[in-house]
């Protein structure tokens, strides 16, 4: 008979062997995948997660597919511990692409060390509004932010589709639906010779540690990580709920849409239909594979970006779909909820007592 | 020894005996929740087992009602070898149990609760006939088609308990019975529960109220940290001996000593206003509050749980705010329309009942948890918005040291506590911040009987020096022990408020209850 059972003590590494454990079991269930379409497993996850990482070009295509996972990570990490659940980071990140790159196209000839800031700001706000609409939502109405910031995502997207289709169109494009690409000025500079790593994986960096500081030393992050953990202990205690909605919503769409408008000016180049391959969706695994802790989703990051190299790899050196990607990162979601049962329980073996 | 005689010997034994236990032990990893344990039950006898939270009491009755499993001894009913799997095979052996909480389904009628708990028997007439027979046996009143959600908690723990009578039970085991009940009710439990005893029915009433096992039960069995101390008649020993022997040490005397004439006594916090409307439809609004309190005095607020304690406590801290600001002065200032922090700020302070939750979160270390309501003090929050750890870490070193809360660190977490620990950790965690007054909900509500004193003297000490203290509860003793003036409420009305010195538990039972409340 196997039993599961309240563990007595909990410890901090815990949290993290169940972490480990998970990966472990990703591994082995791809293994398993692998030989059954006839690969051999051990070479063949060679070949898929580890040689992209044997190149300076490798490493910077990591860092770029990083950076928008662990800007919006770090964020959603916040918000989530304040039990505020922002799905619609995929729609603040569109939203701030779409602003950040009009401002960018507003100014599509002009040069100047003034541009690059007003982008990001723009791009910034942009994302802040959107996260907005549910927070508001959310205060005046109880609306629930999961269906409302969800839903915004779609109507995004769609946004974006008809401004690049419409008004933003490159007008010297044959009717393509693309932008004009940016003025240099416009474009975050490149980290490496090789690859798209870029700037915005050094923001990355610092919104991680600032994410670290606003938890461990910020009052107004103890506060949303109070109401998150008892509404009614923070009431006893003189927090404000709505002030911690706000606050919730507002670091996610703006810190996505800052994710937005670095993914359009350092990767991009220029506003297309499709600006994200779901980041924003795949930025609440990383959340929850850094267990909420900021500094946890750089490597958390990281990681799940190794995750979209490996589905390339695998499309390129073994023929296996594209898909493949989602499948890793399902699998390794999969098990990280399953194994962070153990954290607080243990399964024991053996007759009933 | 010849055989007849043993047999003799045996069936003389039986005839007396109606539960044996010898050598009972139960082990959870290394700790032993109940180490060779052994008593003896008579038949017709109301035994008492008394002991501290966590003294082993629960886990007793559990091995004998079936619900765990002993990992060495044995026992004995009614002269043959018992040793029940599980619940039922202990009802079928004659062993009934009235738990402390209420296993009943409420949006069922008392009828359908009651047939539940057969097995094989329906909601008919014949079983009303005959549940019917039993309440007039034992002067039970109840109102077979009711439904458990119209009725109080007295009447709940009647159909428990002729849920537990309609099983015919040799032995009867009752945890405590009286935690929610009035005086009046109470009353009527003991005669209940005598009448059982004189058909030759063994009753085991678990409890730590000392007074009312030396007014109902014959034998107390002591226990403390898993092991029988001492079995005494309780009728030859004071209250006072006997709570001796169940912590095990000398107890100091708390008695209210009289206002010292330094303090004024003009009334420093005062409440008047209408109606209070809880944010949740589920509690109960407050009709016409008026109270007051002089410094260095202390209020009581007695009355059953669910009576508006919850709104008035909420309503006074200020987690309900009031629409005029004058309703509530303290000081001469106005401060009905401030929040909790901004009434904090102000002197106001309290404690609720719920200790994990609302007064604490428990997956918070303790120096998190004194941020919560101490972050205004010591420099905790720098500029506002900074949070300085040391100066939280001092604090509760401080709150620690000079409560007694035994803790290994600052670091643990609030649920690792015990309630008596933690609740002398939030109390002193509001002392430190020297209220004016203090608001204070059911402190004692789960605590040992150490800390239950220990509490009292904190709440005497901190009214000595000046502050104005507020103490809702449902613990009467503690009431006229503590409290220097006195009121009920009910059905969210206060009582008339009357000096405790001239204040008797039919009294305050009475008012609990309703009566002298003008409507």
């Amino acid at each position: 008979m196997i039993m599961i059972e309240a563990r007595a003590v909990t410890r901090w590494y815990h949290e993290w062997i169940a972490v480990f454990i998970a990966l472990l079991l990703t591994a082995a269930t791809v293994s398993v995948l692998l030989a059954s379409l006839g690969l051999d497993p051990i070479s063949s996850l060679q070949r898929i997660f580890i040689r992209p990482l044997n190149s300076v070009y490798g490493v910077s295509e990591l860092l770029a597919k990083a950076t928008p996972l662990i800007t919006i990570g770090v964020a959603l990490a916040l918000g989530f511990r304040a039990g505020v659940w922002n799905i619609g980071a995929e729609g603040q990140l569109v939203m701030g692409g779409l602003c950040g790159g009009a401002v960018a196209l507003a100014f599509w000839n002009i040069d100047g060390f003034w541009v690059m800031p007003l982008i990001l700001l723009g791009g910034t706000l942009g994302g802040l509004a959107w996260g907005a609409i549910p927070a508001f939502l959310k205060v005046r109405f109880n609306a629930n932010e999961i269906l409302v910031s969800l839903m915004l995502t779609y109507v995004a997207i769609l946004l974006l589709s008809v401004m690049v289709h419409g008004p933003l169109r490159d007008p010297t494009g044959f009717n393509f639906p693309e932008s004009r690409l940016f003025h240099d000025a416009a474009t975050l500079p490149k980290l490496f010779s090789a690859g798209r790593g870029h700037l915005g994986f050094v923001f990355a960096l610092i919104f991680a540690v600032l994410g670290t500081w606003v938890v461990k030393r910020w009052h107004l992050g103890f506060e949303m990580r109070v109401t998150g953990l008892s509404t009614s202990a923070a009431k006893f205690a003189g927090y404000n709920r709505d002030r911690t909605v706000w606050m919730a919503l507002l670091i996610g769409g703006g810190m996505s849409g800052f994710a937005g408008v670095v993914e359009v000016t350092g990767n991009i180049g220029q506003l297309v239909p499709n600006i994200s391959p779901s980041y924003g969706f795949t930025a609440i695994i990383v959340a929850f594979l850094a267990r909420l802790h900021p500094l946890a989703v750089i490597p958390a990051g990281l990681l799940v970006a190794l995750s979209y190299l490996a589905g390339e790899a695998a499309q390129l050196s073994l023929g296996i779909p594209a898909a493949s990607t989602q499948v890793f990162q399902g699998l390794l979601l999969f098990f990280l909820l399953g194994t962070s049962l153990l954290v607080n329980y243990r399964i024991r073996f053996g007759r009933v007592a | 020894m010849t055989e007849s005689v043993a047999i003799a010997e045996r069936l003389s034994a039986s005839s007396k005996q109606c539960l044996g236990v010898r050598g009972l032990s139960k082990f959870f990893g290394d700790f032993a929740a109940n180490r060779d344990v052994t008593l003896s039950i008579d038949a017709g006898e109301i035994h008492a087992l008394l002991g501290e939270n966590g003294a082993g009491k629960s886990t007793l009755v559990k091995m004998i009602y079936g619900i765990l499993k002993p990992d060495a001894g044995s026992m004995e009913l009614l002269a043959s070898s018992y040793s029940p799997n599980n619940p039922s095979d202990a009802k079928s052996a004659g062993v009934g149990m009235v738990f402390q909480h209420f296993a009943v389904f409420d949006a069922l009628t008392v009828l359908e609760n009651i047939a539940l708990g057969l097995e094989g028997r329906f909601p008919d007439e014949a079983l009303a006939a005959e549940i019917l027979e039993v309440c007039e046996r034992y002067r039970l009143h109840v109102e077979l088609d009711r439904r458990i959600h119209d009725l109080g908690a007295g009447e709940r723990q009647r159909v428990e308990i002729i849920r537990v009578l309609m099983q015919d039970p040799r032995l009867l085991i009752l945890d405590e019975p009286t935690s929610v009940l009035t005086p009046q009710e109470t009353e009527q439990l003991f005669t209940t529960l005598d009448r059982l005893s004189d058909e030759g029915r063994s009753i085991i009433y678990i409890s730590h109220k000392l007074d009312e096992v030396r007014a109902l039960c014959d034998r107390a069995t002591l226990m403390r940290a898993g092991q029988v101390v001492d079995v005494v008649d309780p009728r030859q020993e004071s209250t006072r001996s006997l709570g001796e022997k169940m912590i095990g040490e000398r107890l100091n005397e708390t008695k209210r000593t009289q206002v010292t004439e330094a303090h004024s006594q003009k009334a420093r916090f005062t409440v008047r206003v209408g109606d209070v409307y809880p944010e949740s439809t589920r509690n109960v609004v407050l009709t016409d509050v008026y109270l007051s309190v002089a410094p260095g005095s202390i209020l009581g607020i007695s009355g059953v749980s669910g009576n508006g304690q919850d709104t008035l406590f909420d309503a006074l801290t200020g987690e309900l705010t009031l629409p005029n600001p004058d309703s509530m002065v303290l000081d001469g200032e106005p401060l009905a329309h401030l929040d909790v922090e901004q009434r904090r700020l102000r002197g106001l302070l309290g404690a609720p009942e719920n200790r994990l939750g609302h007064a604490a979160i428990p997956d918070l270390t303790l120096w998190e948890n004194v941020i919560l309501t101490a972050r205004h003090t010591r420099g905790i929050l720098k500029n506002n918005h900074l949070i300085s750890g040391t100066s939280a870490k001092e604090f509760a070193e401080e709150v620690i040291a000079t409560f007694d809360v035994r803790t290994p660190s600052v670091n643990a977490k609030a649920s690792s506590l015990s309630g008596g620990n933690l609740q002398k950790f939030l109390i002193g965690r509001e002392l430190l911040g020297n209220p004016k007054v203090f608001i204070v909900s059911n402190p004692t509500w789960g605590v040992d009987a150490k800390a239950q004193l220990f509490i009292h003297q904190m709440l005497l000490k901190l009214a000595d020096q000046g502050a104005s203290i507020i103490l809702i509860s449902q613990d009467i003793d503690e009431l006229l022990s503590v409290t220097d003036r006195i009121c009920a409420i009910c059905h969210g009305r206060l009582s008339r408020t009357f000096s405790t010195e001239e204040m008797t538990p039919e009294h305050l039972g009475a008012l609990m209850l309703g009566q002298e409340i003008d409507s």
